[in-house]
């Protein structure tokens, strides 16, 4: 197999990472934003059980959850598991953990605004949404930017993961590639994928908290 | 008629009983000033009297509206929108001002003119600019908070509670975060507020500027209204705690 090609298979491996990459973060972002609400609710019990799922998603390994979504329809309910099924068992999977992520991170930046932003908004006549999406959210996103900048990079990472239920992302192709022909070359073309990857993520990242510089 | 009426207020957190019997009314134009030392339940009255703290025990009385009304021992406080419109009554201006940092300062001040009262934003910015240049800020009007000085925040502040128009302006500490001579300018603006008729209850622990603004003057201790008077008559006391807390600024 020439350069050529191996690049071009692993070109569509990329595809499929970078669809991965982007509906995760399209659903875990937002779920997250909930999570935390459930997380820091008044309500002991919807706190409680946030907690919990949130310490399950964390302390148990992203493989194995992907697994569990993976196999759970066919040995909960029976159901046939078609192979068009691997991709979204792994977009949920992926949802499901890294919101639980995104939860804990949104939990640290809205706590960390102080109550007199809230006070004032109240004093002022805000109503509680309004307080939130117009007070609170755009100063929260702003403190927020250097954890997601580090979960959103281990993401671009993470898709890797996807091999284990044969999804076609970039590192199952690789591997196929590099044991076809006894090399490891696939594996640095990967490796500087991912990397290059990484540093358009960082730069982006970058790129939007000088956006939001313009105050403190 | 008056603005403001605060009947027997109680207020304890936990087993501290911070606010006693606290009854007080407030007449329109009226300038009160509430002085006391730390602890002695000030900031709480303040709290209470702009709803961000629920009394236990008590009436709060906005022109005639009852945002709270004692019934079998405790405060029933009237339904969500009724206090919103309650509400529009106060401003309060923070000892930490509290300006929304993501915004300029026009947008602090017209923000929720535009958002909450659903005035026009050229209205709103036609208010908003005649309040800032009435306060000398009109050139900073598309600066953020960070880039001024406590003073200028707090004159921002001030504006942003004026947009509203509302009846009663409350002061928790507005100097207390500030150098003498920020002191000062916010000082001045709140003197010219003053001439203007605002009614307006001031927690400070600037006596002089109490004295020379009053029309009455409060001094809490204990979470009770130890006296209260013209400035003439609190200098004069012969209470020896008010004397001894006036003696020593």
């Amino acid at each position: 197999m020439d350069v050529v090609t191996m690049l071009s298979q692993l070109g569509k491996g990329m595809l499929t990472t970078g669809e991965i990459f982007i509906l995760t973060l399209l659903f875990s972002l937002p779920l997250g934003l909930v999570l935390s609400f459930g997380r820091m609710a008044k309500n002991g019990v919807l706190r409680t059980v946030t907690k919990l799922y949130i310490s399950v998603m964390r302390g148990t390994p992203l493989m194995l959850q992907l697994l569990v979504v993976y196999f759970a329809p066919f040995y909960l309910f029976g159901m046939k598991i078609s192979s068009s099924y691997r991709i979204v068992a792994v977009i949920i999977g992926f949802v499901l953990n890294y919101a639980a992520y995104f939860a804990e991170i949104y939990r640290a930046g809205i706590e960390s605004i102080p109550v007199g932003q809230y006070e004032a908004a109240k004093i002022l006549g805000y109503s509680k949404g309004k307080t939130f999406f117009r007070i609170i959210l755009p100063q929260v996103i702003k403190r927020i930017l250097p954890p997601v900048t580090n979960e959103v990079i281990t993401l671009v990472k993470d898709t890797s993961l996807a091999f284990v239920l044969a999804v076609t992302e970039m590192f199952t192709i690789a591997k196929q590639i590099a044991a076809a022909e006894k090399s490891m070359l696939a594996f640095v073309a990967a490796g500087i994928f991912y990397y290059v990857f990484n540093l358009l993520v960082a730069f982006v990242m970058e790129k939007i908290e000088k956006k939001l510089s313009y105050y403190r | 008629m008056n603005l403001l009426e605060i009947n027997h207020m109680q207020k304890s957190f936990g087993a501290l009983e911070v606010l006693k019997d606290i009854s007080l009314s407030v007449k329109e134009g009226e300038v009160v000033s509430i002085i006391g030392p730390s602890g002695s339940g000030k900031s709480t009255l303040l709290r209470c009297a702009t709803l961000l703290e629920q009394m236990d025990k008590g009436d709060l009385i906005y022109l005639e509206h009852y945002a709270a009304r004692e019934a079998e021992g405790k405060s029933i406080y009237a339904k969500k929108g009724e206090l919103k419109q309650i509400q529009k009554y106060f401003g309060l201006v923070f000892q930490n001002f509290n300006l929304f940092p993501h915004f300029t300062v026009i947008k602090n001040v017209t923000d929720a003119l535009i958002t909450v009262d659903k005035v026009s934003k050229e209205e709103a910015r036609e208010r908003g600019e005649k309040l800032l240049s009435q306060l000398g800020l009109l050139e900073k009007a598309n600066a953020y908070p960070f880039q001024l000085s406590g003073g200028q925040q707090q004159r921002v502040s001030i504006a942003r509670a004026l947009a509203l128009q509302p009846k009663i302006l409350f002061f928790d500490e507005p100097t207390s975060a500030l150098d003498p001579e920020l002191t000062g300018e916010v000082l001045k603006v709140i003197k010219e507020l003053a001439k203007e008729k605002m009614t307006m209850i001031i927690v400070t622990h600037e006596m002089q500027f109490a004295k020379e603004l009053s029309d009455r003057i409060i001094f809490m201790e204990d979470g009770v209204i130890q006296e209260q008077g013209t400035p003439e008559e609190i200098f004069a006391s012969q209470n020896e705690r008010v004397q001894n807390f006036i003696g020593k600024f």
